[in-house]
């Protein structure tokens, strides 16, 4: 991968690129998060309703390819479902999953 | 500071007449002058003169959309607000096609409360997350989806 890359899936997001966490249709919980950073801080705090909803709808990895532009994690958030994790169980795989890359990431960019 | 709008002084005859058009828009002056018991002339007069000062604002046609096999779904949006954006906010709503109606209200919190509507639950969900949720001052948004209506109408004038 190349830096740029790196960098771009790293980058800060404008307020329309940023994932908004909902609860159901309609219901915004007033979290969202603007950079793959702040992703990983949300999973760890946001309703897991919210988790839940997202993740059944296929948000996250969305968000992942077409706005982080980051096809592997994505990848690996849709690779979840064969587990049909709910509750603290898909905030703790989701966790692993988006951290990993994360500091992955992180560490090629600084490498 | 804001001024406070000047009220427009109508008398029983324009009350009247006004009444007669929310009831049914489409009446003739004629109609609407033998029912009243004055000249249609005089329906007309007046009538010409409330739209020049805008107290009638425009004449509408309500379709029911059902009836030509329009599918939508409305819905009821309370948005939760930073004070000193909540103006914004309810600018920004007002903009959209999406939108029919904003209000203003203030309990614990100010809430700008919308009626929305959308072909279907996703697209409801996406102007939500992507048109609304990311204006600034937004704190929250809670939305109830209508699954049936009993009752519309617009506050019908009273014969004076």
């Amino acid at each position: 991968m190349t830096a740029s890359s790196v960098a771009r899936i790293l980058r800060k997001l404008s307020r329309e690129n940023a994932f908004y966490f909902f609860t159901s249709i309609g219901n915004y919980t007033g979290e969202n998060a603007s950079s793959l950073e702040e992703f990983v801080k949300k999973i760890g705090e946001v309703n897991a309703k919210s988790l839940e909803f997202h993740f059944y709808r296929g948000d996250f990895e969305k968000w992942a390819a077409e706005v982080l532009e980051d096809g592997e994690l994505a990848e690996e958030i849709e690779n979840l479902k064969n587990l049909k994790p709910v509750g603290d169980a898909l905030r703790g795989q989701l966790y692993l999953v988006v951290s990993k890359r994360f500091e992955n990431l992180k560490s090629e960019f600084r490498g | 500071m804001k001024l406070k709008k000047q009220a427009i002084s109508l008398d029983s005859l324009d009350w009247n007449i006004l009444q007669a058009l929310q009831e049914n828009a489409k009446q003739t002056y004629t109609e609407i002058g033998r029912r009243l018991g004055v000249a249609h002339s005089t329906v007309y007069d007046r009538i010409r003169k409330m739209e020049e000062k805008g107290v009638i604002q425009k004449y509408t046609t309500v379709v029911d959309l059902e009836k030509v096999g329009v599918k939508y779904i409305t819905a009821v949006m309370t948005v939760f607000t930073d004070p000193k954006e909540s103006e914004n906010v309810a600018k920004k709503l007002s903009e959209s096609k999406e939108v029919l109606e904003v209000s203003t209200s203030l309990s614990e919190e100010l809430l700008i409360i919308a009626k929305v509507v959308a072909k279907d639950q996703d697209k409801l969900h996406s102007f939500i997350a992507q048109k609304v949720a990311p204006l600034p001052g937004v704190l929250r948004i809670r939305t109830s989806i209508i699954t049936r209506k009993y009752k519309e109408e617009k506050f019908l004038i009273e014969r004076k």
